[in-house]
């Protein structure tokens, strides 16, 4: 394993875009970082800017508003970038599936590593994820 | 080839860098347990670093020169200030006449090659934190400067880094008497400021503005940021150390004592940044202005009196 990589596994910066979701699987993002479950522990942080971001944590449905924006997004980060999408809406569109202003799910317009389902996931269930994400890393 | 192996081993960047990560490393330890969380491992920054090295380096369009030189101006004039402090503090002989003007200005070199940097990513988020910082900078360079005339006019006037440090270790410390009491209580606001933490973080107010200034910056140019501003957490607590606390002696079990000045330092800046609260720029600018620059000169005042 090169140093890169180690490095890379040890300190994973999460961006989290919001792509129409009703904000259920957001507070379970953030709550990752609370003193109950701490992800600063394995060096897993929450940065502002898609620059500086190791992983895209992408939740809801894509509408067709948000679609190109998460398309610009994913160009704009540096590689390598991971993509995860968080939510049951997220990986299949959910209950907003057959609805006329959805554009979605995320694995339609970028390429994704991890789904995590659940309406929404635990903070267990998207720490397994990130730890999944982590194992296919080589 | 001794000047080379200065700047670049001991006194310099490796040394330096290292404690500088430890420090960061300290910061966000501290900051975790206050929260009642179990916080990163020691390698943490030295992880950030290598990861961000490996990383795609974006440069915004036309703006290639500016862009990539910022951070290592930045890092040089970091280098340098930690090279002729620790120079003088081993061997008080070292340095030259008005080697304390020449610290103070390369310490604004960070700040500046924010602004430069920041200004030339063409993001409307980086220039708002450009003019933050701008603002922010004229506020606490001010109360700054003037504090740092106490100990120059208590040593009767020497601008050389070496007096300074002799006529602390033969008169007693700076900070035993009242005018280097209060110098030194308005030059920690003023680090507070210097290193953009929290109660004055608003040019790179996370949680408003995205990191302001750093937010187009991606892989090796933003790493050597992050560990300038580093490697500034070591040197302006040193820099106060060096001024009004005699400095770190590494003679036996001084050098114990001098570690436990610095830690005392960095945990206060660390404490007062996880309980506070961020100010508005414009209460930053009042802070400074009308609090701690009054103070200062009341400091200079009684520095002139003999008190």
């Amino acid at each position: 394993m090169s140093v890169k990589l180690k490095a890379l596994k040890r300190s994973i910066w999460l961006f989290h875009f919001n792509s129409g979701s009703c904000n259920n699987c957001d507070i379970e993002i953030v709550d990752c970082l609370t003193p109950r479950y701490d992800l600063e522990r394995f060096g897993i942080k929450l940065v502002g800017s898609i620059r500086h971001a190791d992983v895209m944590m992408v939740t809801g449905f894509v509408s067709r508003q948000a679609a190109p924006r998460l398309k610009l997004l994913y160009e704009q980060a540096p590689k390598p970038i991971f993509v995860v999408a968080v939510g049951t809406c997220a990986c299949s569109g959910g209950i907003f599936a057959p609805s006329y202003n959805m554009a979605g799910p995320v694995d339609k317009i970028i390429p994704v590593d991890v789904y995590i389902p659940g309406c929404p996931p635990k903070p267990e269930a998207i720490i397994m994820g990130v730890v999944k994400l982590l194992s296919k890393l080589k | 080839m001794n000047w080379l192996f200065n700047f670049i081993v001991f006194p310099g960047f490796i040394f330096t860098a290292a404690i500088g990560m430890l420090a960061s490393w300290f910061d966000r330890k501290l900051t975790a347990r206050v929260q009642w969380r179990v916080g990163p491992p020691v390698l943490q920054p030295l992880y950030d670093f290598v990861k961000l090295l490996g990383k795609e380096t974006i440069i915004p369009k036309g703006s290639f020169g500016t862009f990539v030189l910022a951070p290592i101006s930045s890092l040089v004039s970091v280098t340098i200030v930690s090279t002729m402090i620790w120079n003088v503090m081993l061997w008080p002989e070292r340095g030259f006449v008005g080697d304390l003007i020449v610290t103070l200005y390369l310490l604004t070199i960070p700040s500046i090659a924010l602004i430069i940097g920041g200004a030339v990513s063409r993001n409307p988020l980086a220039s708002l934190g450009v003019s933050r910082e701008i603002k922010l900078l004229l506020s606490y360079e001010l109360p700054f400067i003037i504090a740092m005339f106490v100990p120059v006019i208590k040593a009767g006037g020497s601008i050389k880094l070496g007096d300074l440090l002799t006529y602390q270790w033969e008169n007693g410390l700076f900070i035993g008497s009242w005018s280097g009491a209060i110098a030194f209580a308005c030059v920690l606001a003023c680090i507070q400021a210097k290193l953009a933490y929290v109660p004055f973080d608003i040019p790179e107010a996370e949680t408003e503005i995205n990191n302001g200034p750093l937010i187009e910056y991606s892989g090796t140019p933003l790493a050597i940021f992050k560990l300038s501003r580093w490697m500034l957490l070591f040197v302006l607590p040193m820099f106060v150390i060096f001024m009004f606390m005699g400095g770190i002696s590494l003679h036996g079990w001084h050098i114990l004592w001098g570690i436990l000045k610095y830690i005392m330092i960095l945990g206060f800046v660390i404490l007062v940044k996880v309980t506070n609260p961020r100010v508005r720029i414009d209460q930053a600018l009042k802070f400074f202005w009308w609090g701690v620059t009054p103070l200062a000169i009341v400091a200079i005042i009684l520095a002139f009196v003999g008190v």
